[in-house]
């Protein structure tokens, strides 16, 4: 506090000197309520992964039995290669979709205002109302496939072991590539008009633009909205728990459903921490992983003179 | 004014408690929707009646209220009156000591209940729980229309049912039978009835004992793989694993035409009454019990379903308020109000001699089957998945949407039950 304090009056007093850093002090808050909300309810479930409980009866020493246990479940195991396999795709759909989009709205043509305003839209719904709508409209006897008289969209969407996942692929890229197009858009706003002037003088069409200026310009961006969506995909749970429960079979049973049913259907409080502890490290290891691949940590501008 | 009438009476209210040691009064936990209506009508007539014992009711969502009781059970923080299914659960509080010995205080009410209601809320010979609002047999349904112009009838037993299904496709129906796949408990309907007819109450009395390879004995494997024929046959068209439901989906197959028949709780034959009044009042719509299974070893009158909802007392609470909410039991649980507020809402309390009042009541016709269904079963088999602890009712319900889906067969369904046991 004191050396903060010093710190910040010798900057005030030495314009030139190296800028002194906000106080530590104002981290206080968030790092409290982090605590509180995280870090303590993490102990919890590090320390209940290792009892047996059921939830009404007296805990029990478990030592490694709970972790051998979902080791070995084929369940468990099917839903971590799910939880990647969504992951993956979730990425692959909603990345280029959105760094498009984000960059045609980021023009400032025509009807661009009142097109993202329409593209922002479904973010404003909540996941609930969006699963229960997208199963009444995928419902193979009365949903939209009837209404519109069209057999080819009146497929057994939700209820097929092989398409699924596919579907609910598509239901949560369409809540939320809204977002991830935001971002793209605000990133693209901010590359200098100078770049492309430029690059036009020296003969660049769009398609050489794009992917001269903007991609390379948008890499922070890039890693920004990845990061999350690849985070958001691998903890994903309300959207596929209302529109399919996990089912048909296992096959839409991702990782956090897994935990949840374990622990709040199964009553087996134990196994669920297992899965919960698991997916706390594979979230922070993967955006530490992407963080490190990408060298966004550095985080330097990428504008001169700034 | 709301603040100013309310205050006095909360004062009178503590004053009225003798001691003062400032226990809480009872309180009570239902489910919202259903009898909810009856639940209310109850408890109001009661604390008008009895200002030193009230009962304060709140209500919850189904699946909200399963979550929310067993913490509230497991951290002390139970109402005195609580609201359950019996099955496994309450096996579980038993076990743990979570709630009260009702054989003596709630004799006489239990006297009055169907033998075959009553013995659901009984553990080795001991009262645990008592039904508190009607039964919920599940039965077919079938839309006349539909098996008319296919020149086919309500089936008496499987190989009935199997014909129909054939002339239901061949007459452009698709899926002959709805089935919410998607919600999988009313797959467990299926499996349940198959067993019970194939098997008789033993076959699954052995699971809930937790006999080992109670799965695997033959009349299970046989009723298993009866779904997975039927499943072959077509008997539920291809899209049933995303049929849902919760907002009706499968009945309105069936009221719609696109369906013939559908195996559901007598809890949706209302919304029937709403969604197709012309069929219902035409004579469309015909109900009955599950087919027979030529040479299976269940009595044809057994049925399946929830034989009722349950209170428990909480052995948590103060005296007074289990005496309160043992009083309650006794005394106001199927009075004669209490019948007719369920009646009133087309819901058949199991209450032996009521036959006169529901010939009475609105759509006295499908009351009566209900009623005699339930009167008449020599087993009322509850609801498997409230049957067996939770842990083995969720692999339960996954592995029986896999049978249905074709991924498993019988064999693999009952070798990986019984590796629940």
């Amino acid at each position: 506090m004191t050396i903060a304090a010093k710190t910040a009056s010798r900057g005030a007093r030495n314009r030139s000197a190296r800028p002194a850093g906000p106080s530590p002090w104002m981290a206080a808050p968030a790092l409290i309520i982090f605590g509180v909300f995280a870090i303590v309810p993490l102990f919890g479930v590090v320390a209940l992964s290792f009892v047996d409980w059921d939830g009404l009866g007296s805990l029990s020493w478990a030592g490694f039995d709970n972790w051998t246990e979902a080791a070995s479940d084929p369940v468990s195991r099917n839903a971590l290669w799910l939880t990647i396999k969504l992951t993956v795709l979730c990425v692959l759909f909603q990345a280029p979709v959105s760094l498009l989009l984000g960059v045609f709205l980021a023009g400032r043509q025509r009807y661009r205002a009142l097109l993202a305003t329409l593209f922002f839209l479904p973010l404003l719904f909540s996941s609930a109302a969006v699963a229960i709508t997208f199963t009444a409209l995928l419902d193979p006897n009365f949903g939209v496939g009837t209404a519109l008289d069209a057999d080819w969209l009146s497929q057994n969407w939700l209820g097929d072991p092989e398409l699924a996942l596919y579907v609910v692929v598509f239901v949560i890229g369409w809540s939320f590539i809204p977002f991830h197009t935001l971002i793209y858009q605000a990133g693209t706003r901010q590359i200098p008009r100078e770049l492309y002037e430029a690059a036009r003088m020296d003969g660049a069409g769009p398609a050489s633009q794009f992917f001269r200026i903007t991609l390379p310009m948008l890499k922070y961006t890039i890693v920004t909205s990845t990061t999350l969506m690849t985070v958001g995909s691998l903890t994903y749970f309300d959207l596929i728990f209302v529109l399919t429960g996990g089912g048909p079979g296992n096959a839409t049973r991702v990782l956090p459903l897994d935990m949840y049913l374990t622990g709040f259907r199964s009553y087996d409080m134990g196994k669920a921490s297992v899965l919960a502890v698991v997916l706390v490290a594979v979230g922070l290891a993967v955006s530490l992983g992407l963080n490190r691949i990408t060298g966004a940590s550095r985080m330097d501008s990428q504008s001169e003179g700034s | 004014m709301a603040f100013g009438v309310a205050a006095p009476l909360l004062a009178a209210g503590c004053g009225n408690r003798p001691g003062g040691s400032g226990a809480d009064g009872a309180t009570a936990w239902a489910l919202t929707g259903g009898s909810e209506e009856a639940f209310r009508q109850s408890f109001d007539s009661w604390n008008a009646d009895h200002s030193d014992q009230e009962i304060t009711a709140e209500y919850f969502a189904n699946d909200a209220y399963k979550e929310k009781i067993r913490t509230a059970i497991g951290s002390g923080n139970a109402p005195t009156l609580i609201f359950g299914w019996a099955g496994a659960t309450l096996a579980d509080y038993v076990e743990n000591g979570y709630v009260e010995d009702l054989t003596e205080s709630t004799a006489d009410l239990v006297e009055r209940v169907l033998p075959s209601v009553a013995a659901t809320g009984t553990i080795d010979g001991q009262v645990y729980a008592v039904p508190n609002n009607q039964s919920q047999p599940v039965l077919m349904y079938y839309n006349n229309d539909v098996l008319d112009a296919a020149g086919t009838q309500v089936p008496e037993t499987w190989d009935d049912l199997l014909s129909a299904v054939d002339a239901l496709k061949s007459n452009g129906i698709d899926a002959p039978i709805a089935l919410a796949g998607q919600s999988v408990w009313p797959e467990l309907m299926w499996i349940s009835y198959l067993a019970e007819r194939v098997g008789g109450p033993e076959a699954f009395n052995r699971v809930v004992a937790g006999e080992a390879g109670a799965w695997t004995h033959p009349d299970m494997v046989t009723a298993a793989g009866m779904i997975t024929e039927l499943v072959d046959a077509g008997g539920f068209g291809d899209s049933f694993a995303s049929v849902v439901a919760d907002a009706g989906a499968d009945q309105a197959l069936v009221y719609t035409g696109k369906s013939g028949m559908i195996l559901q709780g007598s809890w949706i034959y209302p919304d029937f009454i709403t969604d197709a009044p012309e069929l219902v009042s035409g004579g469309g719509l015909a109900y009955g019990p599950f087919p027979q299974v030529d040479g299976g070893a269940g009595d044809p009158s057994n049925i399946v379903g929830n034989p009722a909802n349950f209170w428990s007392v909480s052995a948590d609470g103060s005296e007074e308020a289990r005496e309160a909410a043992t009083a309650y039991l006794s005394e106001a649980v199927y009075d004669d109000e209490h019948i007719d507020s369920l009646l009133s809402i087309g819901a058949v309390p199991p209450v032996i001699g009521l036959e006169d009042r529901i010939a009475e009541a609105e759509n006295a016709d499908f009351l009566s089957l209900n009623y005699e269904m339930v009167r008449d079963a020599a087993n009322f088999q509850l609801s498997w998945d409230q049957a067996i602890p939770s842990d083995q009712a969720q692999e339960l319900l996954n592995n029986l949407s896999q049978l249905f889906l074709g991924d498993i067969d019988a064999d693999q369904f009952c070798s990986a039950m019984d590796a629940t046991l």
